[in-house]
């Protein structure tokens, strides 16, 4: 019986939900991305946006602890409709080397640039053109920018609500970036309405989603199946139902019947109150009686 | 325990299946099966005794067959396996076929008149080599007169008989390539001739009883050879230099070598690349120089003189011994519409044994292979017969100027097929007479009445089989009301258009994409793909469908492409256009035009699409949906999927204004080091869903999340690419990915660890099936993923619906974060597969089978009901009445349900299901070597009454009735009468 609940248990995985994710979402905060860093303070945001756009993305890495966590530094960068691609914001993260050899990236932060005015422009001609706000990422972490970049877009117009709302997915293996995920948290049905931002700053949600395991599938060995058996056995011992339920299609039509009969049998003691005998059959015999005679 | 096991599967199977089984005699109602052998490479013929005349072929598809000469029937085939091409086929001791097969290391022999094997010898293999089969002439039963196989760097002797390997020479060190073998008869000494690394010939005597090497020459050319070689005699070949300008003959009489050399420009003026043809002519060889083809007649001390020459398109053959100690060969050339064939001795080119001339279809393009056959005729002058191989693939046999069969066997390397409708039925037409009086329509019913109550007789029964056979209107030409007849349109690999009629797959027209008769920049177009152009349902009288044939110039992805439209009621090419750029997507938009035409957009490789129709009307039509127009690529080499949008017209490059440039969405790059995709599929785009929701059993109600744009993509571990067993579990891992195909979302993603490919998998609705080898468990598996909508849960309320506070027909759009989640289930299934399809209806109301090609040539139905990943060990009752089934760890195989009985659709490549206009009922081609269609009815034929149905018992039985009904009322009168009257 263990085993089938095992199995019960396994079946229910695969049922689960794929949003199983191994992920760490937060908002960006600036003073505990300080605090993460470490003993480089960073420089604030608007520097980095002022600074001119990085065509590859900075990686430093510091081996802060013993085992093989590292502090890792990757580029988010952005390209308004066919623009090139300049720095739009920065993730961190460890990144984690497990014994076996895998790697794993853990306690992603990201921090957006502010846009600048140039970028605001850029931005607001998207959204009249209802064109694409591009991002790219590198395809690998540690060795950026990887073999090439992982590109997602979206329509300009989807992000923009009260500010601007971001929800990026990365999809890792390892170390390796498969592909990102890049949009509006909410619907953005069609027709897009052109709608500027209230307020010109970026509320974004970062997820990291890795690989789920398929379950195994189950295999039912002969103990399995011999409880399983019996619990076949068991079930199949009718349930023992309500008399209603299970006799339901016979009483009605009685039920039905007897109804019937009863009203004829009142309408005929009217008829012959004498006759104090007048049951049902002899009711229905009636009819025929008189061609007898 | 097991049997019980066993016992228990059996009653829950047989209570939960539907039987899809057929009756005996319901074989071939709705069935067809059509067997092949594909383009023929070798042809032998046996024809020295009396009795059946036979020619034993070799194919292209790895097929070794035996035809009747006399009538083209196939006596018996072999399919041999996709990678075990025939090398060699021959007759030896006259009783037995030869074949020499994957590279020169199979050798097998079949029994001459039934086709079983006799015996199968591998042969010992190092490298990959050219391969050469020799077998001795002569009918001797002797062990001195072995089979001779070179391939893979090792020369076998090997015994007729039985197979027996008698020595072996090994080759490999030197890096030795057998050319010609020579078995003079009378006498123990083969003599060997090969190269050594294409520059020094080498000639071995060897012991025909021992393998010993008795006497060794060998002499360097300083040129090098290159190319084929042509032995002219039985102790002369003739090679070209590595410059293709010098003919070298090499002669080694006696163990001895010597060489020759004439240039080729001695022969003939301003030559340029020469090139030395296949067949063996005695004394002289065939040489294709400046598109035309010389003879050139080697003399007795090598000296070459050019004696004639043909235009290329000349087909040739072999020479043949024929009386006399003469040797003639034939040639066969096109002109116009006929073919003209001669026969001619080789000595004498003057002399013409036989000139024929032969009226041929257009539609079979150029000879491209011919094999002559000598008999003697009634006033004992020899006659020839000739077997031609046509360009389109078809097989002819000719004889005293007539065709006296001919195969199709271009079918037998179908690559693409779609499905047409056929003419309305008009008024004016007068359709062929169906029931041809009221007699034989009464009779008919009768004897189908007597059947049904069990009365016939055997001839009976046979009268009603066949009756039912060619029943009605099975075969008409024309539309019926219930979309069972239609037209497959099928593409082969020789560029031919197909269209076969469901009702008894005879080819209705057929259509080679270029003629010879046309001059055009692309001389042979190879078909890629087949799309529906123009599928009319407003003028359906007057207008007819056409088909679009996409085709490419060459074989590389960069070759300009063609485009032919083709009338599927006619066959004939309405146009065809060369469209000057290359072809490596054809997209088929969801837009017409106002005439039906449809939309398709051809990606090229520099990144544009172009729009076709070329009309202002479509570009209108596009120009409106411009921005919504998405499309990927997928390089597999490279492991990136990239999705691209529209850009704007490459006004600025060229002046076409149907070309458009894109700009790159998305993309999604798998790390090459862990991740290599072996297959993408998407859906069909023509498929119909009928409802988007699910009731589940507890009154809870689930969406699918039925999206055009999904992409599903299945990736390996790079060393888990190649076969089944190569890896161990930890180093290979699957993984599938579902992606949207607009934004790059992935939208699941789930890896398979140990598991393997080849991935097959069939995409429909909402979910996806795909098989896969899990090397843990030594199986192979299935899994299905489900995809639901979540965003739409909440509209379960009925007021919500009422008041029509629901987002149910709110757009969907792929720039909105998907909330979906996936179910999914793994079965082991006990059969490797060939390919996966499923059953398609015109309304998607019927439920679902998967159709799943097995290994065997077999297709099996399996309800999707098997395949559902809600399926639990012990479902409740209200889930039992919902249909789930127990789970179990396997798929269970029942043999009833193969659709394809007892046939084989040998090679089998895909299947394709079509929807018939009744909804129960769905259309199914298999294609392979073999052609198999038939109709299925996934529920059954829950909506129509079936063929056998018997009006007849029914008219019976209701005027019975009425008799009866008439009978007792009068009987009850006259009681009540006399009841009265008491």
């Amino acid at each position: 019986m263990p085993n089938l609940t095992l199995v019960l248990f396994l079946s229910t995985l695969l049922f689960s939900s794929s949003f199983a994710f191994q992920s760490d979402e937060l908002l960006l905060d600036d003073e505990e991305f300080g605090l993460e860093g470490g003993s480089h303070p960073r420089s604030p945001e608007p520097v980095i946006t002022d600074s001119p756009p990085k065509q590859t993305p900075s990686i430093r890495r510091r081996y802060s602890d013993p085992d093989l966590d590292s502090k890792i530094q990757f580029t988010l960068e952005h390209a308004f409709g066919d623009s090139d691609f300049s720095s739009a914001g920065t993730f961190s993260a460890r990144l984690k080397t497990w014994s076996h050899g895998g790697q794993t990236l853990t306690k992603l932060r990201f921090s957006r640039n502010e846009f600048s005015d140039e970028e605001k422009d850029a931005f607001q001609n998207l959204l009249k053109g209802d064109d694409f706000y591009r991002i790219r990422l590198p395809s690998n972490v540690v060795t950026p920018p990887g073999r090439e970049y992982v590109i997602a877009s979206v329509r300009a117009r989807c992000l923009p609500r009260d500010g601007l709302d971001e929800h990026i997915v990365i999809h890792m293996d390892g170390a390796n970036i498969l592909a990102v995920s890049y949009g509006s948290p909410g619907a953005c049905p069609y027709p897009r309405q052109l709608k500027l931002p209230g307020k010109w700053t970026f509320n974004s949600h970062t997820i990291l989603k890795s690989s789920e395991q398929a379950p195994r599938t189950p295999i039912f060995t002969e103990e399995i199946l011999g409880s399983s058996e019996n619990m076949e056995g068991e079930a199949e011992a009718p349930v023992e139902r309500s008399f209603w339920a299970k006799y339901w299609m016979y009483l009605i039509p009685l039920g039905l019947i007897v109804m019937n009969a009863v009203t004829q049998a009142s309408n005929m003691a009217e008829e012959q109150p004498a006759g104090s005998q007048g049951q049902a059959p002899a009711a229905i015999q009636r009819g025929s009686a008189p061609r007898r005679r | 325990m097991a049997i019980r096991v066993s016992l228990l599967l059996l009653v829950f199977l047989s209570s939960a299946v539907v039987s899809f089984s057929l009756y005996e005699d319901q074989v071939g109602l709705m069935d067809w099966h059509q067997r092949y052998i594909g383009k023929v490479k070798h042809a032998v013929f046996h024809t020295q005794k009396t009795g059946r005349k036979r020619v034993i072929v070799s194919t292209e598809e790895n097929v070794v067959a035996s035809l009747d000469l006399r009538h083209g029937e196939m006596f018996w085939r072999h399919v041999l396996g996709t990678n075990d091409a025939i090398d060699g086929v021959d007759i030896a001791l006259g009783k037995y076929v030869i074949t020499l097969s994957s590279q020169g290391s199979m050798l097998r022999a079949w029994n001459l008149p039934d086709g079983q094997m006799v015996w199968e010898t591998s042969l010992h293999s190092a490298q990959s080599s050219k391969s050469l089969l020799s077998v001795p002439i002569n009918l001797k039963v002797d062990k001195d007169y072995p089979i001779l196989a070179f391939g893979g760097g090792y020369l076998h002797a090997v015994s007729a008989v039985d197979g027996e390997v008698l020595w072996k020479k090994d080759f490999t060190a030197e890096g030795f390539e057998v050319q010609r073998v020579l078995q003079p008869p009378e006498s123990s000494i083969i003599y060997v001739l090969g190269f050594l690394h294409s520059s020094e010939a080498v000639v071995y005597q060897i012991d025909s009883k021992t393998g010993e090497v008795v006497a060794q020459k060998s002499m360097v050319f300083p040129g090098g050879f290159s190319g084929a070689i042509s032995s002219v005699s039985s102790d002369k070949v003739v090679v070209l230099d590595s410059t293709r300008s010098i003919l070298v003959t090499i002669g080694f009489l006696d163990g001895d070598i010597n060489f020759q050399k004439t240039p080729i420009s001695d022969l003939v003026k301003n030559s340029g690349n020469a090139e030395i043809l296949s067949p063996l002519l005695s004394n002289m060889l065939a040489v294709k120089v400046n598109k035309r083809t010389i003879f050139v007649r080697v003399g007795g001390e090598g000296k070459l003189e050019v004696v004639d020459s043909l235009s290329d398109e000349t087909a040739m053959s072999d020479s043949l011994p024929v009386a006399d100690d003469q040797v003639a060969f034939a040639s066969a050339h096109h002109e116009g519409s006929k073919i003209h064939l001669m026969v001619k001795l080789v000595d004498d080119l003057d002399t013409v044994l036989l000139r024929e001339s032969i009226e041929m279809d257009q539609h079979r393009g150029r000879v491209h292979k011919v094999f002559i056959n000598n008999y003697i005729k009634t006033d004992r002058s020899n006659g020839f017969r000739a077997l031609i191989v046509m360009e389109d693939h078809s097989l002819l046999l000719l004889q005293q100027g007539a065709i006296v069969w001919s195969r199709e066997e271009g079918l037998a390397s179908v690559t693409d097929v779609t499905t047409a409708e056929l003419p309305v039925e008009k008024d004016g037409v007068s359709v062929a007479k169906v029931e041809h009086t009221l007699v034989d329509w009464l009779k008919g019913h009768m004897l189908k009445l007597k059947g049904s109550l069990l009365l016939a007789s055997l001839e009976d029964v046979a009268a009603i089989q066949e009756m039912r056979m060619k029943s009605s209107g099975r075969s008409k030409l024309t539309r019926d009301h219930n979309g069972f007849r239609k037209l497959f349109i099928a593409l082969t690999r020789a560029g031919k258009l197909f269209a076969l009629h469901t009702g008894d797959g005879r080819i209705v027209w057929s259509m080679l994409l270029n003629s010879p008769t046309k001059s055009e920049a692309c001389e042979r177009p190879s078909g890629i793909n087949l799309y529906q152009w123009q599928v009319p349902h407003h003028h359906a009288m007057d207008e007819n469908p056409s088909v679009l044939v996409v085709g490419r110039c060459g074989s590389d992805s960069s070759a300009p492409g063609v485009l032919s439209f083709v009338d599927v009621y006619t066959g004939k090419e309405i146009s065809s256009s060369d469209i000057g750029h290359s072809v490596v997507r054809v997209m088929p938009l969801p837009f017409t035009d106002s005439t039906e035409q449809r939309l398709h957009l051809i990606a090229d490789t520099e990144g544009h699409v172009h729009l076709y129709p070329k009309t202002s009307e479509a570009l209108s039509i596009f120009q409106r949906e411009f921005q919504n127009v998405y499309w990927y690529t997928v390089e597999g080499d490279d492991g990136i999927i990239r999705g691209h949008g529209m850009k704007s017209s490459c006004a600025g490059e060229t002046a076409d204004e149907y070309c458009f440039t894109t700009k790159e969405l998305w993309t999604v790059v798998f790390p090459s080091e862990s991740e290599k995709i072996i297959s993408t599929l998407t859906r069909k785009p023509n498929e119909v869903v009928h409802t988007q929701a699910k009731v589940s059993t507890d009154q809870d109600l689930l969406y699918k999340y039925v999206s055009r744009n999904l992409l599903f993509v299945a990736t390996v571990s790079p060393k888990g690419a190649g076969e089944i067993g190569s890896v161990t579990p930890e180093e290979s891992a699957l993984v599938v990915y579902l992606i949207d195909t607009i934004t790059g979302r992935i939208l699941h993603r789930l890896s398979h660890q140990g598991c393997q490919g080849p991935v097959h998998a069939v995409f429909s609705e909402n979910w996806v099936v795909y098989h896969y080898f899990n090397l843990r468990a030594h199986k192979y598996e299935v899994t299905v993923v489900e995809i639901y909508d979540q965003s739409r849960a909440e509209n379960k309320n009925v007021w919500k619906l009422v008041l029509g506070k629901h987002n149910l027909t709110a757009p969907i759009s792929s720039y909105s974060r998907p909330e979906m989640f996936t179910k999914s289930q793994s079965y082991f299934f006990a059969q490797s597969v060939k390919t996966i399809a499923v059953t398609s209806t015109a309304k998607g109301i019927t439920s679902k089978q998967l159709l799943i090609g097995t290994i065997g040539d077999q297709i099996l139905a399996l309800d999707k009901r098997f395949v559902d990943p809600r399926r639990t060990l012990n479902p409740s009752q209200a889930e039992k009445e919902e249909g789930i089934i127990p789970l179990t760890d396997s798929l269970p195989i029942i043999p009833q349900s193969y659709i394809t009985h007892s046939l084989k659709v040998e090679g089998l490549r895909g299947i394709v299901t079509a929807p018939a206009k009744l909804e129960s009922t769905t259309h199914v081609f298999a294609y392979g070597v073999d052609l198999f269609y038939t109709r299925l009815a996934p529920s059954k034929t829950y909506d129509s009454l079936t063929d056998d149905f018997s009006y007849a018992l029914l008219l019976i039985t209701i005027v019975a009735l009425v008799a009866a009904i008439y009978i007792t009322w009068v009987i009850s009168e006259k009681k009540e009468l006399s009841e009265k009257w008491r």
